[in-house]
């Protein structure tokens, strides 16, 4: 599965505000630790505050806030913001018997997609702890 | 006489878990699990669970509940070893687990899903399964927070018409 830029950013925001929900952070400072684009992420961050996800403070200090219940919210909530929802136009050639089983196979795929996303939440992302490759200084 | 466990204190990381313990269902908890199963899913299926009681509780078959101070039964799990199923070496299989909704999110199936893998571990497993309806988000989404993922095998079947 390929994410969208927005999606990751995204899931990149929530998990970093949500791994402690007492503090604020800029757009600025998750897109320097995270090594990603500030204007984009910006972008990202208003849709995040419309979802509920994230709440903005103003003033000396402020900045985005994690908002939602970390054990009720899943990936999918964040990724369902930012990738296209359901399965979209009929593409050419699926009126075919080849294309309509090209489209059974490509739902079970999506399926377990969503399946996968909607069954782990936040809580549960930030308390896995997957072997990361050590970085190069 | 029934063996039970002395009463686990209030863990001091999740507050709202309840003094519970811990001990093997046996046949006179029938009516208690029965209407546990009734509040939750409307079926009480007191035939089915009288066999279960039957059927586990000794040998590699785990049937085990957490109930309050006063008796009151919170949730109940089953499990059991496998061996070589599907070429797989021994691995422990959870395929029921119920808390009262009432009870949810205070760490009683937590408790239970820990106390059934200590069972396992304790028989000589080294992992634990389970297989669940991909839409039932709720027990998809409990069983990720105990750090499952996907194994490596996939579920297949057909229709026979």
């Amino acid at each position: 599965m390929r994410l969208q830029k927005a999606t990751r950013f995204g899931l990149y925001a929530v998990l970093e505000l949500a791994r402690d929900p007492g503090q604020q952070l800029s757009a600025g400072d998750i897109a320097q630790r995270y090594g990603i684009s500030t204007n984009h992420l910006a972008k990202v961050m208003r849709e995040l505050g419309r979802a509920g996800l994230v709440a903005a403070e103003r003033g000396v200090g402020g900045g985005y806030r994690f908002a939602a219940n970390a054990k009720r919210t899943t990936l999918w909530d964040v990724v369902s913001l930012f990738e296209p929802a359901g399965r979209g136009p009929a593409e050419p050639g699926e009126e075919t018997q080849a294309g309509a089983a090209l489209r059974v196979v490509l739902d079970e795929v999506a399926e377990i997609e969503e399946a996968t996303l909607r069954s782990i939440s936040i809580d549960t992302m930030l308390r896995m702890r997957p072997r990361v490759k050590a970085q190069a200084a | 006489m029934r063996k039970t466990a002395a009463l686990k204190p209030v863990d001091r990381l999740d507050a709202s878990l309840p003094a519970h313990r811990i001990r093997a269902a046996a046949p006179e908890d029938l009516s208690n699990i029965s209407a546990l199963e009734g509040k939750i899913t409307g079926q009480p299926k007191p035939g089915y669970w009288r066999e279960m009681l039957g059927s586990y509780g000794h040998g590699d078959r785990y049937f085990l509940l957490a109930e309050d101070e006063a008796g009151k039964l919170l949730g109940f799990v089953l499990g059991e070893i496998r061996a070589w199923e599907f070429g797989s070496d021994p691995a422990g299989w959870v395929f029921a687990i119920n808390v009262d909704p009432d009870t949810r999110q205070g760490g009683i199936g937590t408790a239970l899903f820990d106390a059934v893998c200590e069972r396992f571990r304790a028989a000589g497993v080294r992992s634990v399964r389970t297989m669940v309806d991909r839409r039932d988000h709720l027990i998809l989404s409990f069983f990720r927070s105990q750090g499952l993922m996907a194994g490596p095998s996939i579920e297949l079947e057909m229709e026979l018409s």
